[in-house]
């Protein structure tokens, strides 16, 4: 008789642990024909504003991390995907309608873009800072620093290759998110979720939510504790517009959307939408 | 007791400067009278008018923008980078030939001190121009990649402290990087902005390259609103600030905002107490306060605030107040009577509020808008002196007992504009400046700027960075 597979409860991610939606509400998935995959979590009001005070808690520390440690944090998630390669496909052939082969480049280059951010770790600073020649007697550069805490839409077609695009521009500089996952196709970030709880992103860095764009994203557009949003994920342009009204509210940097094609050399200016610079003077003398 | 100084009066005369008794808008190269009302410009330290200017209303913002469009389509965009520096250069050589025309017009206009805009707005408006100029054929280097696009159009809004110094911030970039601007001066400091168009024909700059408007509130919300515009350029308070993030929401334009400031000047019980002392006289008086990266809260450690203030009192006391074109002056007229209107409220509040006031002796004339240096003690966070920006000479002095406690009260703050450290130790400058929330920190100096420096907020002071190479980004389709 065959072996009754063991199925498994997709959750969300917060601060580190699996949390259900404190709303214990859930929605279906389906693959792109229609057909069941399974039940996510769908995420209240109430798990977005958590998952802010543990980003909050976890950026203090990130942000202390040497650039050379977030760099091997970044790099690691990459083998710990490495490892997951085979469920990543399944996933993402089921979530996306892609053949097998297409998936695999999908997956393939979604790992190669966690060793490609890994790198730029400890080279930010020396890229985007400077030191600045000021007419007078006096030291002055500048750096790059993390925003604080990000508040991410995910894209909702590119469900693997997609979120990590809009996830690692954010933390390999020090910031930490909160990232809503496509909305139709959450399980590819389900299992990021599982990586990353296995590699050694501090818990909090990063949380993932599953559930409704229109109904999550604008408590994190409005959140006061958010220093930033990605509303990469939101193709309603009404939606669009009206958290960018409420991000006002603290001004808040909003990262608009501006790509579909996730398969193109990112360059730099995710990260740089996630920076702040800061001067700093002093006088030369004796 | 006799003073052992006295001054003589020193005024710088005026006759430099010839003004017009009205000023039209100054759109595709020539002046021309606006349709909507008109606005007068008046002398803060003496109530007399300068100038009547136009208040460009939405059609003339109109006119202004697709003359911006026109000379960005079929002139600008088609210059190359090597004469775009060349016009800039102009630009700077001739605000350098006109230097002390345009500090008495700045002093008249504002109230700031001769001292001030003679030593410092205009020879870093000129400077602005220069360092510009020179990155116009070099945006390849820039950092932004091999071919960096200019926007547009700009849509740049100024407030009134620092009028010509802040057009140069937004004008050197935006031209350099390949944009062509509409621009509008605040409501109440029009004329140098008016000074500048002319030195924008005395240099040749194709007509409509470089728009001017006057006009308040309305015609910055028309500009700022207009669907013709590509880029947003804003500086001032951080309420106009958040309209123009919801103004701009869902549209295509690029926005970057400098907005306000409450900064923490931290004076730790090692810092060279007499250094610290002008620290912090140039931290919070310099430009009677109208200042958005002002020190504006001074930390001090607890073991030494007594000696700190007392010190600090008698160095407030030798402040010369006054007539603003006297070059002897140092502190000057408070800008509009709104403005002072809004620094004596809030100094009220401060008394209400239990924080003990200490003013400066000083004569104030009689005619005129001034306020004397005030130090408020006493100062807990939940004070409104301490959180609300007052944009005048209005020191609030809280304590602190060990570094992190300074760390903890600096950035309890919606802004985060600039911050201030002075101590001897090296370490603890590099500590507590990483730790700051601030984009510009100064350690043992306050109010230093350069072209070449950075400058822009965290939080709600803003977005987007002026000056440096950074400021190129906010005027290149680029983040």
């Amino acid at each position: 008789m065959a072996r009754l597979e063991v199925r498994k409860t997709y959750k969300l991610y917060i601060g580190g642990a699996f949390p259900r939606s404190e709303s214990a509400r859930s929605y279906e998935v389906t693959d792109t024909k229609g057909r069941f995959l399974a039940n996510a979590a769908l995420a209240s009001r109430k798990d977005a504003r958590d998952s802010v005070v543990a980003a909050r808690k976890a950026q203090a520390g990130w942000v202390k991390a040497t650039a050379y440690n977030r760099g091997q944090v970044l790099y690691r998630v990459a083998e710990v995907m490495e490892g997951r390669r085979a469920q990543f496909v399944d996933e993402v052939v089921a979530s996306e309608g892609l053949t097998a082969r297409r998936a695999e480049a999908v997956v393939d280059a979604a790992i190669d873009r966690w060793v490609w951010y890994a790198g730029w770790a400890d080279k930010l600073a020396q890229v985007l800072g400077s030191t600045n020649p000021v007419a007078g007697p006096y030291y002055n550069f500048s750096v790059p620093e993390p925003t604080g805490v990000v508040a991410v839409v995910a894209p909702q077609e590119s469900s693997l290759l997609g979120l990590v695009s809009v996830i690692a521009p954010v933390v390999v500089s020090g910031n930490a998110c909160v990232v809503l996952a496509s909305e139709r196709r959450p399980l590819p970030a389900i299992t990021l979720s599982e990586v990353l709880a296995t590699s050694d992103v501090p818990g909090g860095v990063i949380n993932l939510l599953t559930g409704s764009v229109a109904e999550v994203a604008p408590w994190l557009a409005s959140h006061m504790d958010v220093n930033a949003l990605d509303i990469a994920g939101v193709d309603d342009t009404d939606l669009r517009a009206s958290l960018e009204v409420a991000a006002a509210d603290n001004l808040k940097r909003v990262r608009r959307p501006d790509t579909d094609d996730w398969t193109a050399d990112p360059g730099l200016t995710r990260i740089r939408s996630f920076l702040e610079t800061k001067t700093v003077w002093h006088p030369i003398g004796v | 007791m006799p003073t052992p100084f006295e001054y003589a009066p020193a005024p710088e005369s005026r006759s430099v400067v010839d003004l017009a008794s009205s000023y039209g808008l100054f759109i595709d190269g020539e002046f021309v009278d606006g349709t909507g009302g008109s606005l007068k410009s008046i002398n803060p330290a003496t109530e007399e008018v300068l100038a009547e200017v136009a208040e460009a209303s939405a059609a003339d913002v109109d006119r202004a923008v697709k003359a911006a469009r026109r000379a960005y389509t079929r002139v600008w965009s088609k210059t190359s980078g090597k004469d775009r520096a060349k016009y800039l250069f102009r630009i700077a050589r001739l605000i350098q030939e006109r230097s002390r025309e345009l500090a008495v017009l700045e002093s008249l206009d504002n109230g700031k001190p001769i001292k001030e805009s003679r030593d410092v707005d205009i020879p870093l408006v000129a400077a602005h121009f220069f360092y510009y100029a020179g990155w116009a054929d070099k945006l390849e280097h820039a950092g932004f990649g091999p071919d960096p696009r200019p926007l547009g159009v700009a849509a740049q809004v100024i407030p009134w402290n620092f009028p010509m110094l802040m057009l140069a911030w937004k004008i050197a970039p935006a031209l350099a990087a390949g944009n062509t601007v509409v621009l509008k001066p605040a409501e109440t400091t029009p004329l140098t902005a008016l000074f500048f168009a002319d030195i924008c024909r005395q240099a040749d700059l194709p007509p409509g390259v470089v728009n001017i408007i006057t006009g308040a509130g309305d015609t910055g919300r028309a500009l700022v609103e207009h669907p013709g515009v590509d880029k947003v350029a804003f500086t001032g308070s951080t309420e106009v600030g958040k309209a123009i993030a919801r103004a701009v929401a869902g549209t295509d334009k690029k926005v970057t905002l400098e907005l306000g400031g409450k900064a923490a000047n931290i004076v730790f019980d090692d810092a060279p107490i007499d250094q610290a002392v002008e620290g912090i006289v140039a931290g919070i008086f310099f430009n009677q306060g109208h200042v958005c990266c002002a020190g504006s809260r001074l930390l001090v450690q607890e073991n030494i605030a007594e000696e700190l203030v007392s010190r600090l009192k008698r160095r407030l006391s030798t402040l010369r107040l006054g007539d603003p074109l006297d070059k002897n002056t140092d502190i000057g007229a408070i800008n509009s009577l709104e403005q002072l209107e809004r620094i004596r409220h809030l100094a009220g509040v401060g008394d209400d509020e239990g924080a003990e006031r200490w003013t400066a002796d000083c004569d104030l004339p009689s005619k005129g808008y001034w306020f004397a240096p005030t130090v408020f003690t006493g100062v807990s966070q939940a004070h409104r002196i301490a959180r609300e920006e007052i944009f005048g000479p209005v020191l609030s002095v809280l304590t602190f007992r060990t570094p992190s406690e300074a760390v903890e009260k600096a950035n309890n703050s919606a802004y985060g504009l600039s911050a201030g450290i002075w101590t001897e130790k090296g370490s603890r400058i590099l500590k507590v400046a990483s730790q700051m929330r601030a984009g510009v920190v100064w350690a043992n100096t306050f109010n230093r700027f350069d072209p070449t420096s950075p400058f822009g907020g965290y939080k709600e002071s803003g977005y987007g960075r002026e000056g440096g190479r950074h400021g190129l980004a906010a005027y290149l389709d680029v983040v």
